[in-house]
């Protein structure tokens, strides 16, 4: 009788917590019904935390090292850890802005936190992905959770067109890169990571085929980090779905697909880096300056912050198309900046309501300074943080990218992206002026704000305010795991 | 020498105060009073700082002093590093001692949200001694680019009618200028494998990296100066800004530009400077007459002057890059004059400002009749703005003008025409708003100087003055610095040249 062999399952403990985790909550919550949404979500945001400790345990234990478990399929390293952290941290604080929204509009469903945890699930899988079959199981989960998130309000005729939306275009994006896997097994036999970094390593240069399949596998995972030109979603789901919603989109998947983008590209075909480099080099571009342009225009903050998140998502592109280790710094740094900087955005956004309805014309922030005082201030922060404009953290994120772009020789790509941070700087400014240059209209907005939001914009505030003061914990970390990446 | 982190207290004392006057509470007239005199008395403990600093300074060295390094990013060789020479100790000065004074000039002038307003004057206190003080470059970066979030608030929170307009395009010309130079920095720091300014500055780049180079720090400078023709944002700053504001940004802010040019620009990229000497003369030249004649033209006081800063900035950019002794010293002073003088000139227009609500010239005339003190006060900085000898304003272009003899009889002598165009429309102005005859009844109830006003302006014509007549107490400390970096640059240059002439009989052959 033949033996099967037991593989580890150690490394792969959080996403195991995780799903398992997940499931018991469906079952406490078919069983207690929506009245214990509040409850569950806490529980949920307590499974996201002891995830985080399952991820940081064998890091203080025997430090980053990569191991490679499930017959290949599965990698966890430096990299894929402090990915992951930023993961766990955008759907915890997502899940916390959540609550009172939810229960506000009458979506206070116990199923809420629990897709989230199930999205989550398959977020850190992509991340921890080393093969073609592993990145696209992982990355379904992860999109089918989204999908109904973002129809979750679903007696609202925007929300469900969101999801709808979501899910055509996201199906097609995802055909796309199976399509792009199977190009890549046909022309080179494998889907392992490790297998086809050798193969690539060895090889040099690239097949037409190959070539071909690792287009679609970028243009899928562009689609999934709504990178220019694959972007169209992008607005009319951020304006669609609930704030709540939004505010995780904006995030959690936002960096477990760019860190995706980034593993796929520079560890299986790390090789080939003068080959996808232009492709790379061309959606940072398109990004950067569609986002700046496009985001001038629009009067929903919530559409405002849809252009802007393209636009940043250009910029972490800059860190993988200089493909070195300082790149993937700089994406890691980037990303962990722009969660803090958008989960506080979010926050405030969350908090425009007038008589109990959700306002979100960016006029509706105007003289927010005279009304609210704390909360102008909070969204002011955030707005010069997101202009890259020094002291604040929005600035060393952008500084590490460009530092990569230039050691790589990418000047023209550096010089495109200051003068469309210019540009983009526009547009925040307008945010600005309208809290603190205008006299305010009408009512102020609802008080109080929940005490798990107040939270979350202080503790958001704190970190861009005072990033400058103590850059190392971030950087460091960043730079530690960035060169592991390229070790193997 | 003291033990203590002088730079660092000298440069962060305000956020201190920035915090007392956050937690203050009461209703709003007791928090608007506290306000006011917190952030008073926490910029003149800074101005006593700063006066420690130049006590401690010594003179007779021209390298880095009062040297303060803690790591930042170790990992990077990116340091938090700090230290004066004969160049930045006089910004430095500059920037504690303008700033209470724009407190007080705020007084009475500023009554909505004087909370904010205290705080944010602080702030830009604290980012502007940062600037001259750092002596990393991204640490500089972190400190010169910051100075655009509270001028932009300054400028469109309390600024005039237009202020939203002149805000944005404060704040979007110089960030352009800046992002470049930004790049330019890293460009630097990978070069070197140091953000230290003290190795770029021994560095000798490439000759095709130092043209690149010096046109992105140009970018930034040029605008922040300002140089014509990138100069056009400063007239509508100016016109929209509250007084105090104005002030600020002619005293310090464009003293930025001039201080990059001689602390960056010059230093690290000679070949560069030489290169580009031509265009910098011309467009000094063009500064010097053609906005000394559009200020002929105007009819708004806060421009006229605003127009006359971009003349003497002129006069500035020409003496840097004579790169001789007299004209960088002569660059020096006129900055530091500048700073002094327009900066009272823009507290003159305030005064009559805050009277009648309005800067048109043809509303005023007759002054002279009815305020005496205001009437010698605004002769004292007119004529230092011309340039009379025993005013701070005559040594700076007098200096700047025997520097540039040296180098180009032309400019020279297209630059002095520019110094009668500047007592033309200076006397012209202080002709119209001074004397003749009271055409408008609401300037017969105009009152004269409070003692508040006096006391603003009582040190200011003390500076300029003593800048005028014993101009060797500030170039004295600045010589060595100055002398290390000409011959710095003239090393190089000469280097060039060798090279140049060793390749040449090689090609002939």
């Amino acid at each position: 009788m033949p033996v099967f062999p037991v593989p580890d399952f150690l490394p792969a403990l959080p996403e195991i917590f995780l799903g398992t985790a997940a499931m018991a909550l469906l079952l406490l919550g078919v069983h207690q019904g929506d009245r214990a949404a509040r409850e569950i979500a806490w529980l949920a945001i307590g499974a996201l935390a002891i995830a985080l400790a399952l991820v940081l345990a064998p890091l203080v234990s025997h430090g980053p090292a990569r191991q490679v478990s499930l017959f290949g399929m599965f990698v966890t390293d430096g990299f894929g850890a402090y990915a992951k952290v930023l993961v766990l941290l955008g759907s915890g604080l997502s899940i916390v802005m959540s609550m009172a929204y939810n229960e506000q509009h009458g979506i206070a469903r116990f199923e809420f936190p629990v897709l989230v945890l199930l999205g989550t699930t398959g977020m850190m899988m992509m991340v921890s992905a080393n093969d073609l079959i592993a990145l696209y199981l992982a990355l379904e989960l992860q999109s089918l959770s989204l999908y109904v998130v973002a129809s979750f309000a679903r007696d609202s005729e925007r929300s469900t067109e969101a999801g709808l939306k979501y899910f055509v275009l996201g199906a097609l994006a995802s055909g796309m890169l199976l399509y792009g896997a199977s190009l890549v097994y046909g022309f080179t036999g494998t889907t392992n990571f490790d297998v086809l970094a050798q193969l690539l390593a060895n090889q040099g240069t690239a097949s037409v085929g190959l070539v071909v399949g690792i287009v679609f596998i970028a243009v899928g995972l562009a689609f999934k980090c709504s990178a220019v030109p694959f972007h169209m979603w992008t607005p009319d789901v951020y304006e669609g779905a609930p704030t709540p919603v939004t505010a995780f989109f904006s995030v959690a998947p936002k960096t477990a697909a760019i860190v995706l983008f980034t593993r796929v590209m520079v560890e299986p075909f790390g090789g080939l880096t003068l080959e996808w480099r232009q492709i790379i080099w061309f959606i940072a571009v398109a990004s950067m300056v569609l986002g700046a342009f496009a985001a001038i225009n629009q009067h929903n903050i919530k559409r405002l912050m849809a252009y802007s998140s393209i636009g940043h998502v250009g910029y972490a592109l800059i860190g993988l198309a200089a493909g070195s280790p300082a790149g993937v710094r700089g994406i890691l740094v980037y990303m962990a900046i722009y969660l803090f900087m958008n989960v506080g955005t979010f926050a405030v956004i969350l908090c425009m309501r007038r008589d109990g309805r959700m306002v979100e014309e960016i006029e509706d922030l105007r003289g927010l300074s005279r009304t609210r005082p704390a909360l102008a201030l909070a969204l002011a922060i955030f707005m010069f943080s997101m202009a890259g404009i020094p002291p604040l953290a929005g600035f060393f994120a952008k500084l590490y990218v460009f530092l990569a772009a230039i050691d790589a020789g990418l000047y023209t790509l550096a010089v495109i992206g200051v003068v469309a941070s210019v540009v983009g700087a526009y547009y925040y400014l307008r945010i600005v002026k309208l809290m603190y240059f205008d006299e305010p209209v009408g009512v102020g907005f609802d008080r109080p704000i929940a005490r798990e939001m107040q939270a979350v914009l202080l503790i958001s505030a704190v970190v861009i305010l005072f990033f400058f003061a103590y850059p190392g914990l971030v950087v460091d970390g960043a730079d530690s795991v960035a060169a592991s990446l390229f070790a193997g | 020498m003291s033990s203590w982190p002088l730079l660092s207290l000298v440069t962060f004392l305000p956020m201190v105060g920035v915090v007392a006057i956050l937690v203050l509470r009461g209703d709003d007239a007791d928090v608007a009073r506290n306000a006011r005199w917190f952030a008073l008395w926490t910029s003149l403990f800074d101005l006593a700082l700063a006066i420690a600093v130049w006590a401690n300074f010594d003179p007779a060295r021209g390298d880095f002093q009062l040297l303060e390094e803690a790591p930042w990013l170790p990992g990077f060789n990116i340091n938090y590093r700090m230290g004066v020479d004969g160049i930045s100790v006089f910004f430095v000065l500059l920037s504690s001692f303008l700033t209470p004074i724009c407190i007080l000039a705020s007084w009475n002038a500023v009554k909505l949200r004087v909370r904010e307003y205290m705080i944010a004057f602080l702030a830009l206190e604290t980012l502007m001694v940062g600037t001259f003080c750092a002596l990393d470059l991204f640490l500089f970066y972190v400190f010169f680019e910051g100075v655009l979030i509270p001028m932009f608030l300054i400028i469109g929170v309390w600024g005039g009618p237009r202020r939203v307009y002149s805000a944005f395009k404060f704040f979007l010309y110089t960030l352009l200028g800046s992002v470049l130079m930004l790049l330019a920095l890293i460009t630097i720091y990978l070069e070197t494998g140091s953000s230290d300014v003290r190795e770029a500055l021994a560095y000798d780049f490439p000759g095709s990296l130092q043209t690149w180079l010096w046109l992105a720090f140009f970018a930034s400078f040029a605008v922040k100066m300002p140089m014509w023709p990138v100069h056009t944002w400063l007239p509508d700053a100016h016109v929209e800004a509250p007084t105090a504001g104005s002030v600020i940004l002619a005293g310090v802010l464009l003293k930025m530009g001039g201080y990059g040019f001689i602390r960056f620009s010059l230093p690290m990229f000679p070949l560069g400077s030489q290169a580009f000497t031509p265009l910098v003369f011309a467009l000094s030249i063009v500064a010097i007459i053609y906005t000394s004649l559009v200020a002929l033209a105007q009819d708004d006081m806060k421009k006229l002057i605003a127009y006359s800063s971009v003349a003497h900035m002129g006069f500035v950019t020409m003496g840097i890059f004579t790169v001789t002794s007299e004209g960088l010293q002569g660059a020096m002073i006129q900055m530091l004059s500048h700073g002094v003088v327009s900066a009272a000139l823009f507290l003159v227009v305030g005064v009559v400002y805050d009277r009648l609500h309005t800067r048109d010239i043809a509303r005023y005339g007759g002054l002279v009749n009815i305020m005496p003190k205001y009437a010698a006060v605004f002769m004292v900085f007119m004529l230092a703005s011309v340039g009379l000898p025993g005013t701070s304003g005559f040594v700076g272009e007098f200096l700047s003008l025997i520097g540039a003899f040296q180098v180009n009889t032309w400019v020279a002598f297209l630059a002095a025409t520019g110094m009668i165009l500047g007592a033309a429309y200076m006397l012209y102005l202080y002709r119209r708003v001074i004397f003749g005859v009271i055409t408008h009844e609401d300037v017969r109830a105009m009152l004269d100087l409070t003692p508040r006003e006096v006391a603003i302006f009582a040190p200011m014509i003390a500076i300029v003055l003593w800048i005028g007549v014993y101009p060797d107490s500030f170039l004295k400390p600045m010589q060595p610095t100055l002398a290390n970096l000409i011959e710095r640059v003239q090393a190089a240059e000469r280097a060039h040249d060798a090279k140049f002439a060793a390749a040449k009989p090689a090609r002939v052959e």
